[in-house]
């Protein structure tokens, strides 16, 4: 009887021993097939003030309280970021994103992957912070994508603008 | 299987033992985390990290195996819907924990994690950087996180009475030369490092835990959020979908002597002594009268026309059971039973620890030659019945059968004789 239980326990544990030894690791997974590459698009940015400062006259100032006194009467909501990718030509990716917060004050946050056949592309990243007008930001670059590999589209306004790492 | 929640506590407790070891020989640094996991000794490091690794996906298993097994025998409604609101939680913390983890090797498959986590939760990583900041994160939610966890594990056993958190001896033991075998046979090992700007052509996914990534990838973060959040509200909810309707406990002061014995019983501890008399809490009552079978004054020796327990189920009072045995002797066999194992003819309980041990003497010196007792086939509906008839049976436990009446057990059924 005791050897029937030890049988029967074992049956359990062998089992259970081989799913989890298989799917701990395996099958693989890929996010995109051999043949592929991808962009990824992933940036936080403080977009321009929608309304830009102005100075305050003396008499508004003479209004507030003493430590109220800022020179600067700032308007604390930001513009919607608008970012758009080129791909070889055509037009992939064109999204306006609201700042963050309920002031809309706060960082506009970018994040969109795009898979492309491996090879050679132009790539052509634009990004405006203001309201209207042209692009602020416009990064135009030849890439040698082989399958697997990812470019990752980065944007920091003090370095320069647009950054692409592969 | 009625052990998956102990062996949950067992290897929590193996991951947390395993952990300690791991981190203080982990350099917490995103530049040298990598290399502090490839230098541990393969014989003893390594085989700790392997326990860790595979304890971990065990842990998984045997909690959605759990939570399936107590939704298929309908363990979440009534008195139990605490313990599985409860548990809930856990099933998130668990996943938290195990997702930060991976992180911290800081191989490619961390990094294909930790990019589609935040995908999934809208943040945008600077995949361009590697800073110790987001690693002393990483740190500080793998500690944080499971230390959360067993909080919660706590919390989710605080309305049973005994709680089981620790596995048979034997159970222990196989699970313990299972992760052995698993990290001679098949040790665990990190995937190339973390690269910031190239992605391995495919990842080793631990599936246990990272499904949901290949799952987002095939949908969408929005769908992932819906199937996520759909199916936690589905859980919580469950106990209110399905209402119990059960008479609850009834405490009668004047016969309440304020011992304990239904305090100290009762598997959901729904029973409590206010002002040195039991007071029973209706939500979390059973309805199992286990508490009236403790009752030292629920004996049918009482020499008192209308017989009141101090504590007992209104419908089904100890009164009722008297005049039942009564009605059934003399006989040569009088037999109990659970009402979860009916017999024909046998007197039904809610649960065999309802018999207050009072009864099968009366019966044997009323007329029964023998008394059987028939508790539940497999597992006790009410967790403790099966132990707390044990320990009364063999005088361990108050109230306690005499030692004029002898026992034997087998498997789910007592024989009682009387002893001359």
């Amino acid at each position: 009887m005791k050897a029937l239980r030890f049988a029967a326990q074992l049956l359990l544990y062998v089992p259970l021993m081989a799913i989890l030894a298989y799917f701990s690791t395996g099958p693989r997974f890929s996010v995109v097939g051999p043949d592929e590459a991808l962009v990824r698009v992933s940036f936080i940015h403080s977009t321009q003030r929608r309304q830009a400062c102005r100075e305050r006259s003396a008499q508004e100032l003479a209004k507030l309280a003493p430590n109220m006194r800022a020179a600067l009467d700032c308007p604390r909501e930001r513009s919607p970021l608008l970012v758009e990718l080129e791909l070889d030509g055509k037009l992939v990716l064109r999204r306006e994103v609201q700042p963050s917060g309920l002031r809309r004050d706060g960082n506009a946050v970018v994040y969109e992957r795009i898979a492309l056949p491996a090879g050679r592309h132009r790539i052509v990243a634009r990004l405006r912070e203001r309201p209207e007008g042209d692009f602020d930001f416009v990064k135009d670059q030849t890439v040698d994508l082989a399958g697997g590999r990812t470019l990752i589209i980065d944007f920091n306004a003090a370095r320069g603008g647009f950054a692409f790492l592969i | 299987m009625r052990h998956l929640g102990a062996v949950g506590y067992l290897l929590f407790w193996m991951l947390a033992a395993s952990g300690i070891y791991l981190y203080l020989r982990f350099d917490t640094s995103a530049t040298g985390a990598y290399g502090s996991i490839g230098d541990l000794e393969w014989w003893f490091g390594g085989v700790l990290r392997s326990l860790h690794r595979y304890a971990a996906d065990a842990f998984v298993v045997v909690t959605v195996l759990h939570l399936l097994r107590e939704a298929w025998l309908g363990r979440f409604r009534g008195w139990r819907t605490f313990t599985w609101i409860s548990g809930v939680p856990l099933v998130w913390l668990l996943y938290a924990s195990g997702l930060v983890g991976y992180w911290l090797v800081w191989d490619t498959r961390s990094q294909f994690s930790f990019l589609a986590t935040m995908e999934w939760l809208g943040i945008a990583a600077r995949a361009g950087e590697a800073p110790d900041r987001l690693f002393s994160l990483f740190v500080f939610l793998h500690i944080g996180l499971p230390l959360a966890l067993l909080a919660g594990m706590w919390v989710h056993v605080q309305r049973l009475g005994q709680p089981k958190t620790s596995p048979p001896r034997g159970i222990t033991f196989a699970f313990m030369a299972m992760f052995l075998g698993l990290a001679a046979l098949r040790p665990a090992a990190s995937e190339p490092q973390w690269d910031p700007v190239r992605a391995s052509q495919s990842v080793a996914v631990d599936w246990f835990y990272q499904f949901i990534h290949p799952l987002m990838y095939a949908t969408s973060p929005a769908l992932l959020w819906v199937l996520v959040l759909g199916a936690s509200a589905l859980l919580l909810a469950l106990p209110y979908l399905a209402k119990q309707q059960l008479v609850p406990a009834r405490v009668d002061p004047a016969n309440c002597n304020g011992c304990g014995r239904c305090v100290a019983d009762c598997p959901y501890e729904a029973v409590t002594l206010s002002g040195n008399k039991a007071s029973v809490f209706p939500s979390r009552c059973a309805a199992c009268g286990i508490c009236a079978g403790a009752c030292p004054s629920s004996t049918p020796f009482r020499s008192i026309h209308e017989l009141v327990s101090g504590i007992e189920m209104p419908d089904l009072t100890i009164q009722e059971l008297r005049e039942k045995l009564r009605s059934a002797l003399p006989a040569s066999e009088v037999v109990f039973c659970c009402e979860h194992n009916p017999r024909p003819g046998a007197i039904a309980l809610r649960c065999l620890a309802m018999l207050p041990p009072a009864f099968v003497e009366y019966a044997l010196r009323n007329g029964a030659r023998r008394v059987k007792a028939l508790g539940c086939e497999n597992e006790c509906a009410y967790r403790l019945g099966m132990e707390l008839c044990d320990e009364r049976f063999a005088g361990r436990r108050e109230p306690h059968l005499r030692a004029t009446v002898r026992f034997e057990r087998d498997n789910n059924e007592y024989r009682f004789v009387l002893h001359r």
